[in-house]
This record gives structure tokens, C-alpha cells and sequence, in this order.
């Protein structure tokens, strides 16, 4: 592996990262605080690309300019966010929470099959390419290796301030305080006058939101089709549950573990890389059944 | 005091043994009226054995469910079992039926063993996500390795031949109708005499106290392990029944698609239920059948929405509902999925 493998490895491994991480994010937080797993999260994030991808083909056919993509892309998650994510909480989700956890799975998974049809009927099955954004920040040469700003600069910079931002969020902020308040004890925050289903509902449509913005934020690098949210739920799971469940902080760093093993797997032995995410999963799980950074749970008896 | 209870005590028993034999009639019946297909509805007889093979594979999911956990991802031993049998009859195009089934269902059980080791240290969200995952991993690598595995296409399963007899096929074909006929009522009865048994009582209380498990001695780990064998040969036995059937085996037989559709049937049936297994799976069968014509596009959009229908307003399933009408159902039935949250 000469220098110039090694660096294309390591971007394509970050720009990677910090898009698993995006969608991890919602993944985790929406889990820290009500404790259901979203298996539609993958739905999300596949709707959130082909969201985007719609909403920009149509406004530069329009003759806007390719720029426009960006503010485009906000747009759809926030999209995502209020009309599914909104409605999956409010209808559903809020019947179930004091039921066993295994029915709550079920629950999200039959959303996510519905989703998933749902998504195929509106874009059908053909890929979809709209690339215009990442044409539009152009290239950049470091070290002899030419790669792409979108991928290399903007994607972190994206994780990083989401990961800041969200962490300034849940602890400076009232709302965010709010957040943690019914996370620690529902019933004592109830009980001092927070309104949880208020706390639940907005907590699940920023994970939402976060979920159709790794979509909008993936649609430009690669090809939009059918079964990309199934993919990205189990891998948003693997770096979740490596992380541990419910860790923001820790999330990121599993994300960068996958990414990097992942993208080095392509070019060292490329029929594997697939599998590495989750082969880091099950080595982390078998030494750390709670993940890297989760706490043991203490026995109820 | 005492004359009550003797006096109520009898009554008690002759309801409950009045609610078997009743059962125990209907399901002859039901077996009988299977048993007949061939003869009086031949168009139905490829249909229904796929339904028994697949009702098979719903057992192993229902078996989870009375320890309060559901897997996304027994396909996983569905598609190992089939494999096993397509590379059996590769290498040996003069195997038999028995020997494709019985390596069939030995490499289920051992990738059972293997993924279960590690899935039975964990509950709920966890169990379930990472059984998911196992099946994605083996998805990949059916996919991926195509030299080996045919890809997406998948491996051509020639017909093996019955105890050193070649069949032609409507032979073939009755010949595995019975065979899974048979295994249904086989399988069936034994999955429900293991629940009976102690091994199955102490995995059944994983559901509702493990704590206490511990307390007594037992290694929860050790028991759930030992229902996730059975249930993961289970699948195998449904999923060779069903390449053998089929004569072809592709990576689908372990898409999520698959073990998503078997916990729906499982739920569908009556999440614990080992007849509701069956019967959900037959019933999901023939309607699949025939909706497929109008609501191919949707079919998954459908199963969703049912799903979400049963679970909030039909836990019990199709069993559920049978037994309340019959109105002989008792509160503390373990059949029920949602009605025991602590």
C-alpha cells in the first residue's frame, strides 16, 4: 500500500464516517431518551435522499443555480422530519410506550416496511443520480491526492457541528435541559410540569430530521435506489450498538472505527469490506457486551 | 372450604379437557383436510407444501416469542439450511432426500450454535438487531461470492432421489407434501411437549423474570441457547423442505424480507402458538397467492399496516380471536403477546 492508497483510504473512510454518523445520531438520540430503537430510521434516510434528489432536479430545471442544492437538502430533511416523523410518534409510537420493548420493535419495523413500499411506489425502482452539489464545491489536491471538497471538507465539517451543536443543545439550552430532564426521570419531569409528550414528539422529529439529512447529505456521492435504507439501518445499528446505545459522543467514534475499517477493506481486500462494519461490531460486543462506551444496566429484581 | 374447592376442581378440569379434546378434534380435522389436498385440489398442492415448509420455519420464531424475544433474522438458518442442501446435491448428484435434509438441518443447527453463543447474551432490541445483522452478513456473502454461491442468481437444486429411488415429479412432489405434512404434526406435537417439558417451562420464564432464574440456579444464557437451537432447526427443516420444493435457492431465501415475513406470520398466528403458526402460515400463503395480482407493488405495505393492526387491537393474533370466540379464554394464557408488560 503506497502513500497515495493510504490517503484515498483514509478520506474515503472519513467522508464515509461522518455520514454514518449523521444518521447514527438520530439513530442514538432518539433511543437515549425514549427508549425505542427505530428500525424506520433507515426508511428515513432513504426518503430524505430521494427527497432531495426530486426537489433539486426540479428547481435546476428551473434554471436555478447548482448552489441551490444545499439549502435544497435542509429542506427535505426537515421535510422528512415534520410530515413522517411527526405523524410515526404522534399516531403511533405514543400508544406503545408502556408496552413490552419487543412490541415496540415490532411496531417501528412494520414501519418500516410500510415506508419502504411506500418509497418504492413514489421513485420506483431505477437509480437516481444528482450530483450537482458536489460538482458545485469542486475539488481539492492534498498531499498529490485529488478528492472532492463536498466529501472531504463539508461532510465533517457537517458531523462535527452537528455533534457540537446537538451536545450544546442538550446541555445549555432549556429545551435541550428539558430533553435530558424526562431522559433522567419521566414521571419525576412530569411531575414538575414538563409535558413529556411534548419532549417525545420534538426528540423524535429531530432524530428524524437527522435521519433525511444523512440521506440528503449522501445523495449526491452515490446512487439513490431501493434498499438503501435497510442497509443504512443495520449499519447506523452496528456503530450504535459498538458505540453503546444512547451514546452521542461515543457514536462518533465508532463511526470514524467503521468508516476507516471499511473504506482500508476496500483496497485491501474489497469482496470483504461490506462485512467489516459489522465484524468490528461483534469483536467490540464479545469483549464489551454494552459497547465501547455504554455503562453496564443495572439489574432490576 | 374444602368441599369446594374438591367440588369446583372437577368442573375446572372437565372445561380445560372439554377446550383439548375440542382442539385436539379440530386440529385432526385440519390435518386430515391437509392430508386430502393432493387428492381433491391438486392446483393447491404446490402452494400448501410451501406453506408447511414455511409454517415450519414460523414455529422457530414462535418458539423466541415465548421467551418474549423476536429475531429479525432466522432466514438466516432458512438460507444456510437450503444451501447446505444445493451444495450437497453439487457435489453429490446421487444423494438422498433424507441425507439432503438431515445436512440441511445440521448446518442450521450449527450456525444456530455458532450465532446463538453470542445473541443469547443479550434481550430485546439487541437479540433482535443482531440477529438482523447475522442474516445481513450472510446475505452479503451470497451476493458477494458468486463464483461460489451463483450470486443473485443462485445454485439449481437437482431432485434428490428417495430412499435410492429416482421419482419423476408429481412422485417427487407427493412424496414431499407428505414428508412435510408429516413433519408439521411431528415437529408440532414435539415443539409443544417441549414446552411442557422443564427445559421449555424455565425458557419460558425468560420472558417474564429472568432475575429470577438465576436465583434458583439456572443459567438463563444457557436455557435461552437451547431454545434458539430448536427454533434455528426448525428453520432449517423449512427451509430444505422449501429448496427442495422450489429446486432453486437464491439469496432471497435470507433476505430481511423473509425473516420479517415470518415474524409477521408468527404475530399473525398468535405470537406463542404452535398451531397458529401453521395456520397463519397457511391462510398468509393462499392470500398472498391471490393478492398478488392486484397488490404485488404493495404487499409489504400491507403486511406493515396488518401488523401495526394486530399488535394494537389484536395481540392474541388469529388464535387470540379463535379462542375468544369459542369464550373459553382464561386472562393468564401465555399465548398473548402484549397483555404482560411486567
Amino acid at each position: 500500500m503506497n502513500l497515495t492508497i493510504f490517503l484515498l483510504a483514509l478520506f474515503d473512510g472519513i467522508s464515509y464516517a461522518a455520514l454514518v454518523f449523521i444518521v447514527a445520531l438520530g439513530l442514538t438520540l432518539i433511543f437515549g431518551v425514549m427508549r425505542i430503537l427505530n428500525i424506520a430510521h433507515g426508511s428515513l434516510y432513504a426518503i430524505g435522499a430521494y427527497a432531495t434528489v426530486s426537489l433539486t432536479g426540479f428547481f435546476l430545471a428551473l434554471g436555478f443555480s447548482p448552489i441551490f442544492a444545499f439549502p435544497l437538502m435542509i429542506i427535505s430533511a426537515v421535510l422528512v422530519g415534520m410530515l413522517l416523523g411527526g405523524p410515526i410518534e404522534w399516531l403511533l409510537l405514543r400508544r406503545i410506550y408502556d408496552k413490552p420493548e419487543v412490541l415496540q420493535l415490532l411496531v417501528t419495523f412494520a414501519v418500516f416496511m410500510i415506508l419502504e413500499d411506500a418509497q418504492r411506489l413514489v421513485w420506483g425502482t431505477q437509480p437516481y443520480f444528482q450530483a450537482s452539489a458536489l460538482q458545485a464545491l469542486g475539488n481539492i489536491t492534498l498531499f498529490g491526492v485529488t478528492y472532492t471538497v463536498y466529501q472531504l471538507i463539508l461532510l465533517p465539517l457537517v458531523a462535527i457541528g452537528l455533534l457540537f451543536g446537538l451536545r450544546f443543545f442538550l446541555r445549555r439550552t432549556v429545551i435541550g435541559k428539558l430533553i435530558l430532564a424526562t431522559t433522567e426521570d419521566r414521571e419525576a419531569a412530569q411531575s414538575i410540569g414538563i409535558d413529556a409528550d411534548r419532549v417525545f414528539l420534538f426528540t423524535f422529529i429531530v432524530g428524524a430530521v437527522l435521519a433525511g439529512l444523512g440521506g440528503a447529505l449522501a445523495s449526491p456521492t452515490t446512487s439513490i435506489l431501493p434498499g438503501m435504507g435497510a442497509d443504512m439501518i443495520v449499519l447506523s445499528f452496528a456503530v450504535v450498538a459498538t458505540a453503546g446505545l444512547g451514546q452521542i459522543e461515543g457514536a462518533a467514534v465508532a463511526a470514524l472505527l467503521i468508516g476507516l475499517g471499511r473504506s482500508f477493506a476496500v483496497y485491501v481486500w474489497p469482496e470483504v469490506a461490506v462485512l467489516v462494519p459489522y465484524l468490528i461490531m461483534v469483536l467490540v460486543l464479545l469483549i464489551r457486551p454494552q459497547g465501547l462506551f455504554g455503562s453496564p444496566v443495572a439489574r432490576k429484581i | 372450604m374444602l368441599d369446594t374447592s374438591q367440588r369446583s376442581a372437577p368442573k375446572l378440569s372437565d372445561k380445560a379437557g372439554g377446550l383439548r379434546s375440542t382442539r385436539s378434534l379440530l386440529t385432526l380435522a385440519g390435518v386430515l383436510l391437509l392430508a386430502a389436498v393432493p387428492l381433491i385440489a391438486p392446483s393447491m398442492q404446490l402452494l400448501i407444501n410451501l406453506a408447511l415448509a414455511k409454517g415450519l420455519a414460523v414455529l422457530g420464531v414462535t418458539i423466541l416469542l415465548r421467551a418474549g424475544q423476536v429475531s429479525f433474522g432466522h432466514a438466516l438458518f432458512f438460507g444456510v439450511s437450503a444451501y447446505v442442501g444445493a451444495f450437497l446435491m453439487a457435489s453429490m448428484p446421487q444423494a438422498d432426500l433424507i441425507l439432503v435434509l438431515i445436512a440441511g438441518v445440521a448446518g442450521a443447527a450449527i450456525s444456530g450454535l455458532l450465532v446463538g453463543l453470542f445473541v443469547v447474551r443479550y434481550r430485546g432490541i439487541f437479540f433482535g438487531m443482531l440477529n438482523l445483522a447475522f442474516s445481513m452478513i450472510f446475505w452479503s456473502i451470497l451476493e458477494k461470492f458468486y463464483h461460489i454461491t451463483g450470486g443473485a442468481d443462485g445454485i439449481r437444486l437437482a431432485r434428490p432421489t428417495v430412499l435410492g429411488m429416482a421419482l419423476e415429479r408429481p412422485e417427487f412432489e407427493a412424496v414431499l407434501f407428505y414428508l412435510s405434512l408429516v413433519l408439521m404434526v411431528g415437529l408440532g406435537w414435539f415443539t409443544l411437549r417441549w414446552f411442557a417439558s422443564p427445559v421449555g417451562q424455565i425458557f419460558q420464564t425468560i420472558k417474564t423474570n429472568e432475575t429470577r432464574l438465576e436465583y434458583l440456579g439456572l443459567s438463563p444464557k444457557r436455557v435461552l441457547l437451547s431454545g434458539y437451537l430448536l427454533s434455528a432447526a426448525l428453520c432449517g427443516v423449512g427451509g430444505s423442505l422449501m429448496a427442495m420444493t422450489q429446486g432453486v435457492v437464491t439469496p432471497e431465501y435470507v433476505w430481511w424480507v423473509r425473516s420479517a415475513e415470518m415474524v409477521f406470520i408468527a404475530v399473525l398466528g398468535g405470537a406463542g402458538s404452535v398451531r397458529g403458526a401453521f395456520i397463519g402460515a397457511l391462510i398468509y400463503e393462499i392470500v398472498r397467492v391471490y393478492a398478488s395480482a392486484f397488490a404485488g407493488d404493495i404487499w409489504q405495505l400491507l403486511l406493515g399496516s396488518f401488523l401495526l393492526i394486530i399488535i394494537l387491537f389484536a395481540p392474541g393474533g388469529i388464535m387470540g380471536i379463535a379462542d375468544s370466540v369459542m369464550n373459553r379464554r382464561s386472562k393468564s394464557q401465555p399465548t398473548n403477546l402484549g397483555e404482560d408488560a411486567q
